[in-house]
C-alpha cells in the first residue's frame, strides 16, 4: 500500500538545489505513436489491420504477416505481472539518483509482453492495468498500476515523477478576476495545493466575488497584470522560487472577425492579454520553473495554457480571438521544448464556448468554468499534455482528424 | 537424446587453430582497432604467416563503430577476398567459425582470421547500452536503465519461480568458474569465490547480485580457420568441427525466455556430430548470467527443461570435476571484452583440445562443446548457436 | 506694454525666485485609467518595455519603448476629442496655437466638500461665492478644481462601485456659464475625467466635455499638488505632444508661482 504523501518540509534556503536530469527520451518515430496516446491520457498499441496481431515494441512490419498497416488503436490495457525486479544499479544519471527502481514484465490479455515501470502497489503474479505516461523526458513509457484502485495510489513515487499532482504544490492562477480563474482557485485548493496564489490586476477596480475568493482555503491574492512586464517580473522575482504550477487564466474574449472589426484596438488587447501575457509569464517564470524541475516533492511541475479549441481551426464569429489563440498554441509548443530540460510539462487544455458572459448568445453545449477547472486538475494528476474538454472541443478534434477543410467551411458558415 | 539423420554437410577438411588472447584490462583509452590490431599481430607472429597471407577476415566488435570490417581492412592493411562482420555479441565466435569454415571448404579463402574484440572506455558501457538496438531504446532503456542486468533479472526471477532454482544453484556455477579461473594469468577476477561471499554480495537488480554479473573490460580473442592439410603442413595443432547449429529469434511467443534456439536444433547438433552428451569432455557455455548457462545445459540436451538446478546440484563443474564447465573461468571470472566474450569459450575450447590451456588442462580432453548466445534486442537473447569440436587426430 | 525681460524671468526660475510646481502624476503602469463599458474601445494604460539596460541588448545604454493612450495619466483634452468640437478650427493638439499652452489659473478649493461627498458637484453658486472672496475669474485662463483627490489611494481615487465611478465634477450649468460668462481657456481636475464620475446621468451627459470642447476650450485631468497653488496668480505651462490630429496627450503640467511660501 502506498504511503500517503507527507507534506514536504520547508526547503533549507542554504542548500543547493538538485538539478533536473532526464531519462533517455529518444524514440523511433513509430514508437512516438505511444507518446501521442500518452499526451492525451489514452492507452493505445499497434493493431495489425490485416491479421489483428498486437505487436510490441512498436515496429514497422507485422511479425506475423509482414503487413505495414499497423495503425495505433485502443487496446485492452489489462494483463498480469509475470516477473518483477528491483534495479539498484544504473549507468544512467537520472535513474542512478532514483534507485531502487521497480520494473517488470506484463503479459497483456491482448497478447504482447511489455516491460513496464511498476507502481508500488503491484504484486508479482497478480493482475495489473497498464497506463501510458509521459516521463520526464516527455516520451511515453508504460506504467503498470494495480488492477483496482488502492489507497493513496497517487502518492507512489514513480507516479508522482510522471505526473503533476497539485497536492502540496504551490499554484499561481494568473487572473482571478474572471469566472474561470475563480473556479481554478477553488479546484486547486480542493486538490490539496499548499498555496493558491491568485493574481489580480488593477486592484483599484472593484472585484466582485472578492469575499468568496478570499474565503477559499489557502488562497493568497497577489498583484499581477499579465499586460505589464514589470508586474509579472516583480511577482516572479518575489515568488518564482515557490510556485510549482502556473495556470494562465488571463482571458480576453470578444466577438468579431478580421475584416469586419475595422480597427486594431481590440485586436491589440487580445494579443496583449493572451499572447504577450503568456510570453511575459513564460519569460519571467520559465527559467526558475526549469531550474526547480527536480526540487523535491513539490518540484516545479507544469505550465497550464487554457486555449480555445479554435486555436486549431478559426471560428470567424470569434475570428480575431481565434487567431490570438493560435499564436498562443504555437508559442506553447516552443515552451514545451524549452521547459523539457527541466522536466516541466506544458499542459494545453482546449475548450469550446464557456458558460461565461462573452459567450452569452452562443447556443449550448457550453462548458462550465468549474468543469474546465476539474478537467485541468485531473489532467495534471494524470500527467497529460493535451486535453480536449467538453463536447464542442472533442467534436472539433474529431472533425480535424478526418477532414480539416470541411471543418473550416462548417465553422465559416455561421 | 534421439539421433536423427541430417542432411547438413559435414565440416570435413577444415580446422580451427592458432588461439589468440590479448590480455584483458578493465579500462583502456585505446580504440577497438588497436585491440583488433594486437590480436592480428599476435596471430601472425605465433603462426608465422604474413599479414598479406590472411585472405579472409571476420570481425566482431561493438566499439569499432562507426567502422565495420571493411574500414578495418584499410586501417590494418588487409586485402581479403572474403570478408564478414558479425554483430552477434555472445554468439559471434561460433557463428564466425560456421561462416569461415564453409568459405575455406568452398575454396573461397585459405586463411581466415576471426577476431572478437572491444575496447572499454570509461563511458563505453553506458554508451553501448543506450544505443544498443531500436527496441532497447524504445522499450527497455527508459525503464530504469538497468541494462542487461535488469533484463536478465526478470528472466532469472521467472526461472526461479517456475523451476525452483535457488540462488545457491547459480552460486555453485559461479564458484566453480572462479576456481577454474584462478590459474588463468589474465583473468580479471583473481580471488577465490566462496558460496557465502556469492550469497552475501550486494544486489544489482533483484534477484541478480554482484557475482552474477560479468565485468565489462577491454580485450581481444582470435583464431584462424584453414584446411586441415594446410594446418598439418604448417605444423599447427588444429581442432575439427563435428557439428554446428545456429538459430535466431526462437520461441518468440514465450512470454519470458525460458529456452533458447538450441532447443529447436539440438537434435541436429548431436546427429551431425554422431556423438551424445555422455561423450562430451567439457562444455563452454555463454555465461553472461548463470541462469543462461543453466538454460544451455537444458536446451543442449544435458538434462530436461527445468532440470537445470538438479543437474548443477548433482555435478561438479570444475576442470577436474564430473562436468568441466567454462574451463578458463568464463566471462564471469575472466571478464567480458565486449564481442570478445562471444569468442572466449571457443578460443578456450581450441586450447583445451590442443593441450595448450592457459590455466588448468581438462584431463584427456578429446571432444568439447561450445555454445554461444546473445543480443538482448528487447527482453530476451535472440542469437544462439553451438558447436561440437574434436581434437584433430 | 513693454516686452518683459525674459532673461530675468529665466534667472528667477533658476534661482527659485519663481517657484516651479509639478502638477503631473508620474506615468506608471499602476495609475488608474478611465474605464468604459467593455463593448467600447478602452484607453490604453501606460506600459514600459525595456529595450536594453547596459547589457547584451545594448551595452552602454538604457532605454525603453512605451505604449500609452492619448488620455492616460495627467493629460490634455483637445476640442476634437468630443463630438461637439469635431469641426472647429485649430481643434487638435497639433493645431492649437501654442500661446494657448501658457495661461494663468484660478484654483477653486472644494477639498472640504469633496471629502464629505465623493459625488460633489461644482455649481455656479459655489463659483460666485468664491469670486466674492477672490475676485472675478479673468478671461482666457484655466479654472482648476482642487478636490485633493490626488492624495487618495488608487482604489478610492478611481471611486468605482457597481453603478460606476463616484468622483466630483462640474454641473452642466456651471460649465456652460464658465465658457459663456467667464470665457475660460479650459477646465482642469485632479480626477480621471473633467466630468463627475456619475456625469453619464447628467443632461447633457459629460457636460465638461460637451460644453468645453464644443466651444473650442480645453481640458486637463489627473492633476496633482493643486493644494500648493494660490487661488489666483499661478501661471500654467501645459503643452501637449504634437500628435498629428491628436485628441489629447499625456503631458507635463507645470505651475509657476511667485517666490515665498505658497
Amino acid at each position: 500500500m502506498s504511503t500517503p504523501l507527507a507534506r514536504p518540509k520547508r526547503k533549507n534556503p542554504l542548500a543547493r538545489t538538485r538539478l533536473p536530469l532526464l531519462p533517455l527520451g529518444a524514440r523511433s518515430r513509430t514508437a512516438h505513436g505511444l507518446t501521442a496516446a500518452a499526451a492525451e491520457g489514452r492507452f493505445a498499441l499497434q493493431v495489425c489491420e490485416d491479421c489483428a496481431h498486437v505487436p510490441y515494441p512498436p515496429r514497422d512490419a507485422c511479425p506475423r504477416c509482414l503487413s505495414a498497416r499497423l495503425a495505433f488503436g485502443h487496446v485492452d490495457p489489462n494483463g498480469r505481472l509475470i516477473a518483477e525486479t528491483t534495479i539498484r544499479v544504473s549507468t544512467d544519471p537520472y535513474f542512478r539518483e532514483r534507485m531502487p527502481w521497480r520494473v517488470g514484465t506484463v503479459k497483456l490479455d491482448a497478447g504482447p509482453v511489455i516491460v513496464a515501470h511498476l507502481h508500488g502497489d503491484t504484486v508479482e503474479g497478480e493482475r495489473v492495468k497498464l497506463a501510458l505516461k509521459l516521463d520526464k523526458s516527455g516520451s511515453a513509457v508504460m506504467l503498470a498500476l494495480p488492477a483496482q484502485e488502492t489507497p493513496h495510489m497517487q502518492a507512489d513515487p514513480h507516479l508522482r515523477e510522471m505526473t503533476c499532482d497539485p497536492r502540496y504544490r504551490r499554484v499561481l492562477i494568473s487572473d482571478g478576476r474572471n469566472a474561470v480563474g475563480q473556479a481554478m482557485a477553488r479546484a486547486f485548493s480542493e486538490a490539496g495545493a499548499s498555496i493558491v496564489f491568485v493574481g489580480i490586476a488593477d486592484p483599484w477596480k472593484p472585484l466582485p466575488n472578492q469575499a468568496e475568493l478570499s474565503k477559499i482555503e489557502r488562497v493568497e491574492i497577489v498583484p499581477l497584470d499579465v499586460t505589464d512586464t514589470e508586474s509579472v517580473t516583480e511577482l516572479a522575482a518575489q515568488n518564482g522560487g515557490r510556485i510549482d504550477i502556473i495556470v494562465n487564466t488571463a482571458e480576453h474574449v470578444r466577438p468579431g472577425g478580421i475584416i469586419e472589426r475595422g480597427n486594431l484596438s481590440v485586436a491589440r488587447d487580445e494579443m496583449d492579454i493572451r499572447y504577450f501575457g503568456m510570453l511575459r509569464l513564460a519569460q519571467a517564470f520559465g527559467p526558475v520553473l526549469r531550474f526547480r524541475g527536480a526540487d523535491g516533492a513539490n518540484s516545479a511541475a507544469a505550465f497550464v495554457n487554457l486555449l480555445s479549441v479554435h486555436a486549431l481551426m478559426n471560428w470567424p464569429t470569434y475570428g480575431a480571438n481565434s487567431a490570438a489563440e493560435a499564436a498562443c498554441l504555437s508559442a506553447s509548443q516552443c515552451m514545451r521544448a524549452e521547459l523539457r530540460p527541466g522536466g516541466v510539462k506544458v499542459l494545453n487544455a482546449f475548450f469550446g464556448p464557456l458558460e461565461t458572459e462573452w459567450f452569452q448568445i452562443v447556443p449550448p453545449p457550453k462548458l462550465a468554468p468549474a468543469a474546465l477547472a476539474k478537467a485541468v486538475v485531473a489532467a495534471l494528476k494524470d500527467g497529460n499534455e493535451d486535453i480536449f474538454v467538453g463536447d464542442i472541443a472533442q467534436d472539433i478534434r474529431e472533425r480535424l482528424k478526418t477532414n480539416p477543410k470541411a471543418l473550416e467551411r462548417e465553422l465559416g458558415s455561421h | 537424446m534421439p539421433r536423427q539423420p541430417t542432411a547438413r554437410r559435414s565440416y570435413d577438411g577444415v580446422v580451427a587453430c592458432q588461439p589468440v588472447t590479448v590480455p584483458y584490462i578493465r579500462y583502456s583509452p585505446e580504440s577497438a582497432a588497436w585491440w583488433i590490431g594486437r590480436a592480428l599481430r599476435q596471430l601472425v607472429t605465433q603462426s608465422g604467416l604474413r599479414p598479406q597471407d590472411l585472405d579472409g577476415f571476420s570481425c566482431s566488435s561493438f566499439t569499432a563503430a562507426p567502422d565495420t570490417a571493411i574500414g578495418l581492412t584499410q586501417h590494418l592493411g588487409l586485402t581479403p577476398r572474403w570478408l564478414d562482420h558479425i554483430p552477434l555479441g555472445g554468439a559471434s565466435g561460433v557463428v564466425a567459425l560456421r561462416r569461415a569454415a564453409r568459405a575455406v571448404q568452398a575454396g573461397d579463402a585459405e586463411f581466415v582470421a576471426c577476431v572478437g574484440a572491444d575496447t572499454n572506455h570509461v563511458d563505453s558501457f553506458r554508451t553501448t547500452l543506450s544505443t544498443f538496438s531500436r527496441f532497447a531504446q524504445d522499450a527497455v532503456y527508459p525503464y530504469g536503465s538497468g541494462g542487461p542486468n535488469a533484463s536478465f533479472a526478470l528472466i532469472t526471477k521467472n526461472y526461479m519461480n517456475r523451476f525452483g532454482a535457488r540462488r545457491e544453484d547459480f552460486g555453485k556455477i559461479c564458484v566453480a568458474q572462479r576456481d577454474n579461473a584462478l590459474s588463468v594469468p589474465h583473468a580479471l577476477m583473481k580471488q577465490k569465490l566462496t558460496l557465502e561471499a556469492y550469497l552475501a554480495a550486494r544486489p544489482i537488480a533483484d534477484p541478480i547480485h554482484l557475482f552474477d554479473c560479468v565485468m565489462p573490460c577491454a580485450g581481444a580473442e582470435a583464431f584462424l580457420v584453414c584446411r586441415e592439410e594446410t594446418a598439418r603442413s604448417q605444423g599447427w595443432a588444429g581442432v575439427r568441427i563435428l557439428s554446428t547449429i545456429e538459430r535466431h529469434n526462437a520461441f518468440g511467443d514465450d512470454p519470458i525466455q525460458t529456452r533458447g534456439g538450441w532447443a529447436m536444433d539440438a537434435g541436429e547438433l548431436w546427429a551431425m556430430a554422431d556423438v551424445g552428451p555422455d561423450r562430451i569432455d567439457f562444455v563452454e557455455t555463454y555465461d553472461d548470467y548463470p541462469v543462461i548457462s543453466m538454460l544451455q545445459f537444458e536446451d543442449l540436451g544435458f538434462c530436461g527443461k527445468g532440470e537445470g538446478p538438479d543437474f548443477v546440484r548433482s555435478h561438479t563443474l570444475t576442470n577436474d570435476g564430473s562436468f568441466p564447465h567454462n574451463t578458463s573461468g568464463g566471462q564471469l571470472s575472466v571478464g567480458q571484452a565486449g564481442a570478445g566474450g562471444g569468442y572466449l569459450g571457443l578460443v578456450e575450447a581450441i586450447r583445451q583440445l590442443t593441450g595448450t590451456a592457459l590455466g588448468k588442462q581438462v584431463p584427456n580432453a578429446k571432444i568439447g562443446l561450445v555454445s554461444g548466445f546473445g543480443m538482448i534486442n528487447y527482453d530476451r537473447g535472440l542469437a544462439s548457436c553451438a558447436a561440437i569440436l574434436a581434437r584433430s587426430a | 506694454m513693454p516686452t518683459p525681460d525674459l532673461l530675468t524671468f529665466a534667472n528667477a526660475v533658476a534661482t527659485g525666485a519663481i517657484r516651479v510646481i509639478d502638477l503631473t502624476q508620474t506615468l506608471s503602469p499602476e495609475f488608474p485609467t478611465i474605464v468604459l463599458p467593455p463593448e467600447f474601445g478602452q484607453c490604453a494604460p501606460f506600459r514600459l518595455e525595456e529595450v536594453s539596460r547596459y547589457d547584451a541588448r545594448g551595452p552602454a545604454w538604457y532605454w525603453n519603448n512605451f505604449t500609452v493612450g492619448e488620455h492616460t495619466g495627467t493629460h490634455f483634452d483637445a476640442p476634437i476629442h468630443w463630438v461637439s468640437g469635431k469641426d472647429l478650427p485649430d481643434n487638435a493638439v497639433d493645431t492649437i496655437p501654442p500661446q494657448k499652452f501658457i495661461a494663468p489659473a484660478a484654483v477653486l478649493d472644494c477639498s472640504a466638500e469633496a471629502a464629505r461627498d465623493p459625488d460633489f458637484i461644482l455649481t455656479i453658486d459655489f463659483v460666485e461665492r468664491w469670486e466674492a472672496t477672490h475676485g472675478r475669474i479673468a478671461p482666457g485662463g484655466w479654472v482648476l478644481l482642487r478636490t485633493d483627490w490626488s492624495k487618495k489611494s488608487y482604489t478610492d481615487y478611481a471611486g468605482l462601485r457597481d453603478d460606476g465611478a463616484h468622483t466630483p465634477g462640474p454641473s452642466p450649468e456651471v460649465v456652460k456659464w464658465l465658457v459663456e460668462a467667464r470665457d475660460v481657456l479650459g477646465f482642469g481636475t485632479e480626477t480621471i475625467g473633467t466630468d463627475a464620475g456619475q456625469a453619464h446621468h447628467f443632461n447633457p451627459p459629460y457636460p465638461a466635455h460637451f460644453y468645453m470642447h464644443g466651444k473650442g476650450r480645453y481640458g486637463l485631468q489627473c492633476l496633482t499638488k493643486l493644494d500648493q497653488l494660490p487661488p489666483k496668480g499661478a501661471i500654467i505651462f501645459a503643452a501637449p505632444l504634437k500628435i498629428k490630429q491628436g485628441s489629447g496627450s499625456p503631458l507635463r503640467v507645470l505651475a509657476l508661482l511667485p517666490g515665498g511660501s505658497a
